[in-house]
């Protein structure tokens, strides 16, 4: 089996396509950003978070709507979290903002188009799956990134997340190009199986999954400062950029939505691990022989088990759990930049 | 306030609530759940004496707080292996760390970090760490089993207080309502504690018992290993084409059997290597990158087995029984024929060399024993070149800074570079010998005046040794492969746990467990007083829409008064 090379080629102008107009919807974004206005999200916050109905107004609530459909009322604990009760709202009422705001998506699902372009014309290229090496995984793994964040998008309109998706996206493949760039080739032996489709496509979804999981953290920790700040305004003074912070969704809808992406992936990972180790078996013979890809995922599949249970436990949640699942991602990116590039294993044909 | 609302939604995931959890959940004091199912929430100071200390080290042992401080110890007990080579994954370089940093390697060593997950430290983590498991699992099995055997607990007093109400009234009779919601909770699969006037029903107890499979399946993986690390067999054996290989123990090259392997009786198998066929990428960025191995083999099982042809090549492992055969590198070994002072053939056949690089650049040693009776034993020390770069003129090009090398790893144009020994090999002392190494102290270098005596010959080359010492022929090359033999006993068990442990994980992290109630009863103006109430027990949203689907089932059956609904101020 040869190269097209002309396929191969117009595989890198999709890529460097991609490029351009996601660094022009993640300006789009910022500008969104700075446009638009804080005011009414401000006050909507607010209102939020002193939602607990007395019982009277509940039943009067419910007592309009109630001759034709009885209506069920939510309280305290009914809520769902995650884009249905809060939602952030970064244009914050201003006209401009939105507009740019729904430029700034379009644009993101044009470079996602051109992107997604590009990888498949690789793997056409060489008819193969292109995951052999870390410019495919990298641009696969950011495919998939701005994949998760436009799910949630058709469903939750969580917008607030466009720029600090397009932030790793952007360095994702701008690293992929500039340093990890390799032509389109042939895989080694030990790569043509079809354990490459199964065990490197769940790790490229977890991967980027994991993405949106660590954004929700992080920027959970910083509204959760905000949230402080505003709850105690004659303490701490007010930080540079909480008019922005305004805008997020509360910090209870963040921890939530970091909290499912994590969750939901786990499974995932978990399944990705157990590919590994039947390929491993049936490449090399044993199932787990702690090569420091091995070990390294069993890292992170041990932190990411961490934060699932610092979650459920008191005294470690918010905060703590946010943290925990920061150091899990971390571990996930040295699993792959750090052991790919550093160190010497049985992995390192997926080298650069 | 968001905070408190944070905290008490978090209060109610208490699938993986272990005993200090629910003393938090008490302290607490906000919890909308009802009383939860897993174990006593009050906080007992521990007593003094044996007994009392005893139980407080359990209960911290099985806390979850603990239990989150072994995960991470074990995640940061994995990470010295990422600096410190290995000795089951890297000998070698555990050897050179110990040549270049002796002092320091002696103390690493008396801690283990040169095989860190056979380590005592490492064991005592994921010992502990089970326990604290086995700890948590086992009270919350049998509370499980008890929740499955018991009814939904029944209606509480006051619906409104649930997270999600509904309330009407309607004309129908409170025992049709009942009889209709009733039918709808159980098509939704509800488990059902019907009353008087209400019913109780609860669902989603996979949520629970996928959390335990999965906790129990990861004991499934700990016996799975250690099976393997006692009855596990995993050789080395270099087979040139022609050779063969029978699986008995004085065949491997290499071996790693686990602690309780009956080595005389090994899977009795073996195969005959017929040729290696492999291929490398021609040209571009990549260029000499393997691209295909296969191995022609015929094998038999037992001792009267007939011959089967096959093929082993990467990923594909001939299969023999319970044992594996894997093909994990190939070589060349170059076929040479050497004649003694007496003209008498003192050696002939292949001999393997090591590659030393991508292009298959590879070295190795001739020895030769066997010389007539009364004459010096030879040695050749020998560089191999599968393809070696020409100069137009047909001269041999030397990389300045390397020496000879081959510039593509297929037997493009062959070279065979030789410099010659003779005196005692040392062969006969009993000492055992590297194959690969020319222990040259009681040997004299053959010379060439002043130079060393080096010849580069091409297939069919013959040269004559100096002094008249013989002579040496490279009849031509063969391909050898390097095989790994492996059987693991335990990999069916593990398979089975990681599949079941992935089920669990499933179920323990989607299924939602909520209760519903409802109740219909006659209010004092005679019409019939319908509340619906649900309750999530576990995080995850759609309680709202699933309660409010549930009420818009009941519409038919009691269609609410149009006269609108009194609500008690």
């Amino acid at each position: 089996m040869g190269v097209n090379e002309n396929l191969a080629q117009f595989s890198n102008v999709l890529m460097y396509s991609a490029i351009a107009v996601y660094l022009m919807a993640f300006f789009a974004y910022c500008m969104e950003w700075t446009f638009g206005s804080s005011g009414a999200v401000a006050k909507r916050s607010a209102d939020l978070s002193v939602e607990v109905l007395e019982p009277a107004a509940v039943g009067a609530a419910g007592g309009v709507a109630l001759a034709e459909r009885p209506v069920v009322v939510l309280r305290e604990g009914g809520h769902d979290g995650a884009g249905a009760d809060d939602q952030g709202d970064v244009s914050g009422g201003s006209e401009r903002a939105d507009r740019i705001g729904r430029v700034a998506v379009s644009l993101t699902v044009l470079a996602f188009l051109l992107q997604a372009g590009s990888v498949l014309t690789r793997g056409i290229s060489v008819e193969r799956a292109p995951w052999g090496n870390m410019y495919e995984f990298s641009t696969s793994v950011s495919l998939v990134v701005v994949a998760a964040f436009l799910v949630l998008l058709w469903k939750y309109p969580v917008r607030w997340l466009g720029l600090f998706v397009t932030l790793p996206v952007l360095t994702t493949l701008g690293v992929a190009v500039t340093l990890l760039y390799t032509d389109s080739e042939q895989l080694v032996p030990a790569l043509d199986s079809y354990w490459l489709w199964i065990h490197v496509a769940s790790a490229i979804v977890s991967f980027g999954a994991f993405h949106i999981g660590a954004l929700a953290s992080i920027l959970f920790l910083f509204r959760q400062g905000y949230e402080r700040r505003q709850a105690d305004p004659a303490g701490a003074k007010p930080g540079r950029f909480d008019d922005k912070l305004a805008r997020l969704p509360s910090s209870a809808s963040l921890d939530k939505t970091a909290y499912r992406v994590n969750a939901i992936i786990f499974p995932l990972w978990t399944f990705a691990i157990v590919c590994g180790a039947i390929w491993a078996e049936n490449a090399w013979g044993r199932y787990w022989g702690w090569d420091p890809k091995e070990v390294w995922s069993f890292i992170t599949w041990v932190a990411y088990a961490a934060y699932l249970h610092a979650r459920a436990t008191a005294g470690w949640k918010g905060t703590k759990a946010a943290a925990v699942s920061l150091v899990a991602f971390s571990c996930f990116l040295f699993n792959y930049y750090g052991v790919n590039i550093f160190v010497n294993g049985l992995h390192s044909y997926a080298g650069v | 306030m968001s905070q408190t609302r944070t905290d008490d939604d978090l209060e109610r995931d208490d699938d993986l609530a272990r005993t200090s959890d629910a003393e938090e959940r008490a302290d607490a004091g906000m919890s909308t759940a009802p009383a939860q199912d897993d174990g006593d929430a009050e906080m007992r100071q521990p007593q003094l004496g044996v007994v009392g200390w005893l139980r407080w080290l359990w209960r911290q042992l099985t806390s979850m707080r603990v239990a989150l401080i072994l995960l991470f110890l074990l995640s940061v007990a994995a990470t010295p292996p990422t600096l410190i080579p290995q000795r089951p994954v890297s000998p070698i370089k555990v050897s050179q760390y110990f040549r270049d940093h002796p002092d320091r390697a002696k103390i690493m060593d008396k801690f283990q970090l040169f095989d860190v997950f056979s380590s005592w430290w490492f064991a005592s983590i994921y010992i502990l760490l089970f326990i604290s498991l086995a700890g948590c699992i086992v009270p919350r099995c049998w509370a499980h089993a008890k929740t499955l055997r018991a009814k939904p607990p029944s209606a509480p007093r006051n619906f409104a207080r649930l997270p999600a109400y509904a309330r009407w009234e309607t004309s129908a009779d409170p025992d049709a309502v009942l009889e209709v919601a009733r039918g709808a909770l159980k098509k939704r699969r509800f488990r059902l504690n019907p009353t008087a006037d209400s019913i109780a029903a609860e669902k989603g107890y996979a949520r629970e018992t996928g959390n335990l499979l999965f906790h129990i399946a990861l004991f499934g993986i700990l016996v799975a290993f250690a099976l393997g690390s006692l009855y596990s067999v995993k050789g080395g054996k270099i087979v040139v084409e022609g050779g063969s290989f029978a699986n008995v123990l004085t065949q491997y090259d290499d071996r790693q059997f686990g602690a309780l392997v009956d080595a005389d009786n090994l899977e009795p198998f073996g195969f005959r290597l017929k040729s290696v066929d492999q291929t490398f990428q021609p040209t571009g960025a990549k260029r000499g990158e393997p691209r295909s191995f296969t191995a022609h083999i015929e094998s038999w099982y037992g001792h009267e087995g007939k011959d089967k042809s096959g093929t082993i090549k990467v990923n594909h492992p001939l299969q023999v029984g319970d044992t594996k055969v894997f093909m994990i590198a190939t070589g060349y070994a170059p076929e040479v024929t050497v004649r003694d002072a007496k003209g008498k053939i003192a050696y002939k056949g292949p001999t393997i060399f090591l590659p030393q690089d991508g292009n298959r650049t590879s070295t190795g040693v001739i020895k030769v024993p066997d010389v007539s009776i009364g004459l010096k034993q030879l040695g050749f020390d020998a560089q191999f070149l599968p393809s070696a770069p020409m100069d137009p003129d047909g001269n041999l090009l030397v990389d300045p800074r390397r020496g000879p090398i081959s510039v593509f790893p297929s037997l493009l144009n062959p070279r065979l570079m030789i410099s010659g020994y003779e005196g005692d090999l040392g062969m006969d002392s009993g000492i055992p010998q590297n194959i690969y190494a020319l222990k040259a102290d009681k040997m004299a270098k053959f010379m060439d005046g002043t130079d060393v005596w080096r010849k580069a010959l091409k297939v069919g080359d013959t040269v004559q040794l100096p002094n008249g010492a013989g002579s040496i022929t490279f009849d031509g090359v063969k391909t050898w492969a390097n095989f790994q033999v492996a059987s693991e006993p335990g990999k069916g068990l593990a398979l089975f746990s990681v599949v079941a442990a992935i089920l669990g994980l499933v179920l323990s992290l989607f299924v939602r467990r909520r209760r519903m109630w409802v109740r219909a009863v006659e209010g004092p103006d005679g019409h019939t007083v319908v509340e619906v109430g649900g309750l999530a027990r576990t995080e995850g949203g759609g309680l709202g829409e699933e309660v409010q689907e549930f009420v818009d089932a009941l519409r038919e059956a009691a269609p609410a008064n149009s006269s609108g609904t009194k609500v008690k101020e």
